[in-house]
């Protein structure tokens, strides 16, 4: 991230609107740099559909979504400047641990020495060194979704945006999960946008708390 | 929680259904093979013939089961882009017709399109093209399996690409990943996976196809085992020379049937019924035409040669044609052997299902019953063994010395036709039953409830559908299968499709095209029934 980027907002809504059958949302907010956001919300508030207008997986009716000061209308979700966990199927359960990460640096696998390097120092960082060949399948809940921030890891953007990503696993875990993802935080000062119904996560991990209902922000 | 006598009932039942069916397969084969020797010393058991047979029904075998997966890959993938195209669910249930239609009627369908006097061929002609496509011969044949291939392998494929968890596509897009490397990361491993089974698959029906070669093949420069075994029966009076063959085509099904169970198996449920994930990809105008030339050309391909069916039916006298006798007495033979087929299907399949039940009731199964288990449920590969042809050979062995075979022939049809419709009376039967047992078992048995009480208030109402349906699917299967009656078809034997196919042969296509739509038309309302709950059901 270069400095003159912080002079913008990480996010901004600016007034926009979408209607998805009958559900009608309204967004309009500004989301600052360096932040750990908590998005709160009853299902069905739009918590996901909020990150899903970031990420270019939905297109507003109206209004301007931009990242970093800029606009992304009509900008591919493939060229926006971030990184997703969901909270299952991260990995694609066909390829090893190697090529699932490596993806994150080149959508075709065209990799450096160099980007082979990062990708096991990532593993490393991420507590799975050594994990290159393994499948997903091998792998426990937590190891996977640790293995899709070593991808996040590598990928190098500003902004994060994790949709549930400890629902599926146990109390113990998610505590230990929180942790790496505060680690990871500190060292890459990113942006996180973290969709979660866990109370304690959200006094863990957000600097401040976005809370969603019927389709808006709630003040 | 069965009582004992419940137990000991099931396992009567489904001793009586595996002997049943054994003896039908097994005395016939036996008979086959007791005959073999025989011929086999006369000289040239495996002559230049026979080997010239052997090679083109693996060659229009391979070449069929290619170009099938071959060109169903492009739809399949065009399909699973476009979650949203128009008509999109009608077009994957177009697919599923050609499974439910008789292959005769699908024959004469191409006939219309990709005959000498076709739409296709006089495209071409006006395009200039001096030599016209054949519709018989190899050419003919390929197309014909194409046409009943394609759909079912693109159904199987597609329903692998939309097994894929919609986080895949999100992901992709997210990663920048293009069309070039979601196909080699994404699409062509899921493609690998369902493509082996599939091709099994289409070989198994293509090598053991019967109607399309005995309709579009011409000669002996394009037949195949099954329908050689057919003409030496039907034509050349010459039992060795179909005995021969017959082992020929056991032991070609064994091997292919010995290969498709090591490969992984391919599943078809729910295709297209809306749980296809939204894409990211494809979104270029280029794509988007590209996709939709694909798919409008698919539908084409199947739709064109079921209109020229309707189109051609409909030049014909139906009224003329439903009130002539011989129309009438096939109709009756038709129904009447059809509903045997069908009920029989069922009574064995309860047999089986009450069996299973049985054994599986008991905490320690002892390893007879274990094994008897495995008998039961591997039923269905043995029926695909050996291919109704050559059953109805081994019959017509057996029964020729002493008997009339023409007397016995609507018994011996009926009971082929009971052993094709069985595997898929069971696929409809046997989820409902094990679920039915599983939701009331322990309540009905607490509540002590059995015999006629139980069965009024318990099972018949939520059975009865699986039930119908089971029996129409059956039904549509029978009423539109020319293989078993081809064989023991007389003057006095007639059905619908054996009508249809001597009018054909004696140039009165007219009638055999109206006669064509009606048959048509009453399997297609079968297996819609057939199936329309199971859909409901997944």
């Amino acid at each position: 991230m270069t400095p003159s980027d912080t002079s913008y907002a990480a996010v901004e809504f600016h007034d926009v609107r979408l209607s998805l059958g009958t559900a009608r949302f309204h967004f309009d907010c500004r989301i600052e740099t360096g932040h750990i956001i908590a998005v709160t919300g009853p299902s069905g508030a739009g918590k996901s559909t909020l990150l899903n207008l970031v990420a270019g997986f939905e297109t507003p009716d109206s209004g301007r979504v931009l990242l970093s000061g800029k606009d992304m209308s009509g900008v591919h979700p493939g060229q926006r400047p971030l990184s997703l966990v969901f909270q299952d199927n991260n990995l694609f359960a066909h390829l090893d641990l190697f090529t699932n990460i490596g993806l994150g640096i080149h959508p075709a696998l065209k990799l450096s020495p160099g980007d082979r390097r990062a990708v096991s120092d990532a593993l490393q960082r991420v507590g799975l060194a050594g994990y290159e060949t393994r499948k997903p399948g091998t792998l426990s809940g937590g190891e996977r979704q640790r293995a899709a921030f070593a991808r996040a890891l590598v990928r190098k953007r500003p902004l994060l945006l994790l949709d549930e990503p400890f629902a599926a696993l146990d109390p113990a875990l998610r505590l230990s999960m929180a942790d790496l993802l505060l680690d990871l935080h500190r060292e890459s000062r990113n942006t996180i946008l973290i969709v979660t119904h866990d109370r304690d996560e959200v006094a863990r991990l957000a600097d401040c708390v976005l809370s969603v209902e019927n389709g808006t922000i709630h003040p | 929680m069965l009582t004992g006598a419940q137990r000991r009932q099931g396992l009567a039942a489904g001793a009586a259904s595996l002997t049943a069916i054994a003896l039908f397969v097994v005395l016939p084969v036996t008979a086959l093979l007791s005959t073999a020797p025989a011929s086999s010393s006369q000289g040239g058991f495996f002559d230049g013939y026979t080997a010239s047979l052997l090679r083109f029904t693996l060659l229009q075998a391979g070449l069929s089961t290619f170009l099938s997966i071959l060109l169903a890959v492009p739809v399949a993938l065009a399909l699973a882009r476009r979650p949203a195209f128009p008509l999109r669910i009608w077009i994957v249930r177009l697919m599923a017709v050609p499974m439910g239609l008789p292959v005769l009627i699908g024959a004469l369908g191409l006939i219309g399109i990709f005959g000498r006097q076709g739409l296709f061929n006089r495209l071409l002609a006006f395009a200039g093209v001096e030599q016209p496509v054949s519709i018989y011969g190899l050419s003919g044949i390929l197309i014909a399996h194409v046409f009943f291939n394609l759909p079912l392998a693109c159904r199987l494929m597609l329903s692998g690409l939309e097994r894929l968890p919609g986080e895949y596509w999100r992901l992709s897009a997210s990663l920048g990943m293009r069309p070039l490397a979601i196909f080699r990361f994404i699409e062509g491993p899921a493609l690998a996976r369902v493509i082996p089974g599939a091709a099994g698959l289409v070989f198994m029906l293509c090598a053991t196809s019967f109607t399309l070669v005995l309709v579009l093949g011409g000669g002996p420069a394009a037949t195949t085992l099954e329908v050689a075994i057919y003409q030496s029966l039907r034509f050349d009076f010459n039992p060795a020379r179909a005995v021969a063959l017959a082992l020929l085509q056991i032991g070609l099904t064994a091997v292919v049937l010995f290969i498709i169970s090591r490969l992984p198996p391919a599943d078809i449920a729910g295709v297209g019924e809306g749980r296809a994930s939204r894409r990211f990809d494809g979104r270029s105008l280029l794509a988007r035409f590209y996709d939709a030339g694909i798919i409008a050309a698919a539908t084409l391909f199947l739709v064109l040669p079921l209109g020229a069916v309707v189109v051609a039916g409909l030049k014909a006298d139906l009224l003329k044609l439903i009130t002539m006798p011989a129309f009438r007495q096939a109709a009756f033979t038709s129904l009447a052997i059809a509903i045997s087929a069908g009920l029989l299907a069922i009574l064995v399949s309860l047999g089986i299902i009450a069996a299973r039940a049985a054994i599986a009731d008991m905490r320690h199964p002892p390893r007879p019953l274990k094994a008897f288990s495995a008998a039961l449920s591997g039923m269905s590969s043995l029926v695909l063994l050996v291919p109704p042809v050559v059953l109805g050979t081994g019959w017509f062995l057996l029964i020729r010395p002493h008997a009339d075979v023409t007397r016995a022939a609507p018994l011996l049809i009926a009971a082929i036709n009971m052993l094709m419709a069985l595997p898929f009376v069971m696929r409809v039967l046997a989820p409902a039953f094990e679920t039915h047992a599983a939701r009331t078992g322990r309540l009905g048995a607490s509540l002590g409830l059995s015999g006629f009480s139980r069965f009024r208030l318990i099972d018949w109402p939520v059975l009865a559908r699986p039930l119908m349906m089971a029996l129409s699917f059956a039904m549509a299967l029978s009423l539109g299968d020319l293989g078993a009656v081809a064989l023991f078809g007389s003057q006095e034997l007639t059905t619908l499709p054996y009508l249809v196919y001597s009018r054909l042969g004696s140039y009165r296509t007219n009638d055999a095209d109206g006669l064509a739509l009606i048959l048509g038309v009453i399997c297609l309302a079968l297996t819609a029934l057939g199936t329309a709950g199971h859909r409901r059901q997944t």
